[in-house]
């Protein structure tokens, strides 16, 4: 395998923000808010630039789809060791409820016009915990996927990839070209080193409109309302497991 | 806390005062997007990595060697230095970034940071050799070796010019005696920056200085000082007993010592100030955030007034400190006189109350090392009448 390796990069909310609703419920704050890149496309990048390092893979591209900020996210990805980033512009109202079919819908276009040999993504992102992008677009390009994945190895023309799954882990090898879903130990991301900040800075971002790429954005889905979880009552501490026992039969639990 | 008062009000108007760069400066409300990555980069590394074990290696009086591996793999422990010599090759403002958020994890780690960058690659990249730079600087990049600076001595720290360490030649070598004290990183460093006398009766101007590896015969160290902060650094004495170098080992002119030192040292107390404002930056974290938890008469206290005062007044030392700490290395940056601006931040006490004992504890050593406020003053004073004497 010596190809090109496409990884997707999403902006989201930082895990640290305390999340607040909108007051007319109809989304989350997100201005003035902090934003990073999302923890599960850290590893997805890690793990492209560890194939670049091991000379498998010639060329890493970021790509992330959304409006002018975006692009610190992709340079984030640029300063960890990718070669290049792809900005797909989406703002406005587009942006708001572009969701994974269309995102899906880009990164297939994409890893076509690219000839792309990988697509590497997080397997979810902390905002909207879809998990669905990579598969669909794995779907749309009729690409073998290897999601969740805890373990990536080259053999040959194929991948071997250990995945993680309720009953444990389930290793399977798949052919290239292939759609992965990086999961939590797939890696541990590394620091950007300082030099590589600085080389970041001239690394080149090409600018890409979904319409150039065939995409329509339309989605099918509408947000109705969004709401904060309920407030957690306080617990009532009890002495014995009798009182476990009828306090739970009290609230019906049992 | 008058003191800091009356240094918020010198601030403030020396900031009026020096409207040449600050439309420079007022540009810089916006950080550039590489330096907006290398500060959220090491504040990440802080957080992740310094902050979870600063309070253990403050207990334990512990070097954080493996620590200052990932950061010299970071490239953090040569900032400065270029590229072809196996540094990051960046500016003083990405260095006075990089150390406020490293210093804010841990201030002895800063302080190791500090040191090495400063006061070790710093004069020798300005006044090395190519040769003396690739076999004193090159290794010392990786965190694999620290370097140290050796300039105090037990009888003189502020009136460096009275330097009583000796060195004479002696055929192919030079032979150095006697005691430099406070030595930062001295325990763990492979290599020293020193400075000694060549020619007493030149008295300031027969100072020069030297590269020393360390361990060295003739060369052996003091006891670890058991210091009030900054624990997990070392501080000892160096006493040199008839210790022979190359005559190579000079660094710069012979009788250059001491403007290299001050140099140095101006340099440096960017670094240093750098440092405090991370530690600065830390207490007021902690003090907030306590601020928001604590209750009393039944309500957090972040809610009362005399509260709040404080945590205003600290937000307001602690960012006008920054803006005139990265003025000064935007000033050093573009090679313009930057002593004015760091001479007013030099002295501070930025930190005005501490809820973490360990910041304070942290905190009092910026007012004392790489130029003491009390020098820091007469600094000031002996411009400001200048100024008005013209």
């Amino acid at each position: 395998m010596s190809g090109r390796v496409l990884v997707g990069v999403k902006r989201v909310i930082d895990y640290a923000v305390k999340i607040r609703v909108k007051p007319d419920n109809s989304g989350v704050v997100t201005d003035g808010v902090k934003h990073s890149m999302n923890p599960f496309c850290e590893i997805a990048v890690e793990e492209a630039v560890k194939l670049k390092e091991k000379k498998l893979v010639k060329e890493v591209v970021a790509v992330s789809c959304g409006p002018q900020q975006v692009q610190e996210t992709i340079r984030t990805a640029l300063a960890m060791g990718a070669d290049r980033g792809i900005h797909v512009e989406v703002s406005g109202k587009d942006y708001e409820s572009l969701g994974p079919l269309q995102v899906s819908k880009i990164m297939a276009a994409l890893a076509k016009k690219e000839e792309a040999q990988l697509l590497i993504l997080g397997k979810q992102a902390i905002d909207d915990d879809c998990n669905q992008t990579g598969q669909m677009t794995a779907a749309l390009l009729d690409w073998p996927q290897g999601t969740f994945a805890s373990e990536v190895t080259v053999e040959g023309e194929k991948l071997k990839v250990v995945r993680e799954i309720d009953g444990g882990l389930e290793t399977i090898k798949i052919n290239l070209p292939a759609v992965l879903t990086a999961d939590l130990r797939l890696n541990t991301p590394r620091y950007a080193t300082l030099p590589n900040i600085m080389k970041a800075k001239k690394k080149k971002i090409t600018q890409v409109k979904p319409s150039d790429l065939g995409v329509d954005l339309t989605s099918r889905l509408q947000v109705l309302r969004v709401d904060e979880p309920p407030q957690r009552q306080a617990g009532v501490k009890v002495e014995t497991v009798d009182d476990l026992v009828s306090k739970l039969r009290e609230c019906g639990r049992i | 806390m008058e003191d800091n008062n009356v240094q918020v009000f010198v601030f403030i108007s020396a900031l009026g005062s020096c409207l040449n760069g600050w439309r420079k400066l007022s540009q810089l409300a916006e950080l550039p997007e590489t330096h907006l990555i290398i500060r959220q980069t090491c504040r990440e590394y802080a957080d992740k990595e310094l902050t979870p074990i600063a309070a253990k290696l403050d207990k334990e009086h512990c070097y954080p060697a493996q620590q200052i591996k990932e950061l010299g793999a970071m490239g953090v422990m040569a900032i400065e230095v270029p590229e072809e010599l196996g540094g990051a090759g960046m500016d003083y403002l990405a260095y006075s970034l990089a150390l406020e958020e490293i210093s804010r994890g841990c201030a002895s780690t800063g302080v190791i940071v500090s040191v090495n960058n400063s006061l070790y690659t710093g004069p020798i990249l300005k006044f090395g050799s190519e040769e003396q730079k690739k076999q004193w600087i090159t290794p010392f990049t990786t965190g694999e070796k620290v370097g140290c600076f050796a300039l105090s001595e037990p009888g003189n720290g502020s009136d460096a010019g009275a330097a009583s360490t000796v060195a004479h030649q002696d055929g192919d070598e030079w032979v150095l005696n006697g005691t430099k004290a406070w030595i930062t990183n001295s325990w763990e460093s492979s290599a020293a920056v020193l400075f000694a006398t060549t020619d007493k009766k030149l008295k300031h101007k027969g100072i020069s200085a030297f590269l020393i590896p360390m361990p060295h015969p003739g060369l052996s160290l003091g006891k670890k000082e058991d210091k009030l902060g900054i624990r997990a650094s070392s501080t000892a004495n160096i006493i040199l007993e008839d210790c022979r170098i190359p005559l190579g080992n000079l660094l710069g002119p012979r009788g250059a010592g001491f403007k290299i030192a001050m140099q140095t040292l101006d340099s440096g107390r960017i670094g240093i100030a750098s440092q405090a404002l991370g530690i600065a930056q830390a207490s007021l974290d902690c003090a907030a955030d306590y601020a928001l938890k604590r209750t009393a008469f039944g309500a957090p206290i972040g809610k009362l007034q005399a509260i709040q005062f404080k945590l205003a007044d600290m937000a307001v030392a602690v960012e006008s400190a920054r803006l005139l700490t990265w003025k000064a290395a935007l000033l050093r940056d573009s090679k313009k006189a930057f002593t004015k601006a760091i001479q007013v931040l030099g002295g501070m006490g930025y930190v005005t109350d501490m809820s973490a004992e360990r910041h304070y504890r942290d905190a009092r050593i910026t007012e004392i090392y790489e130029g003491t406020s009390e020098i820091q003053r007469l600094v000031i004073a002996n411009q400001v009448l200048k100024e008005y004497q013209q």
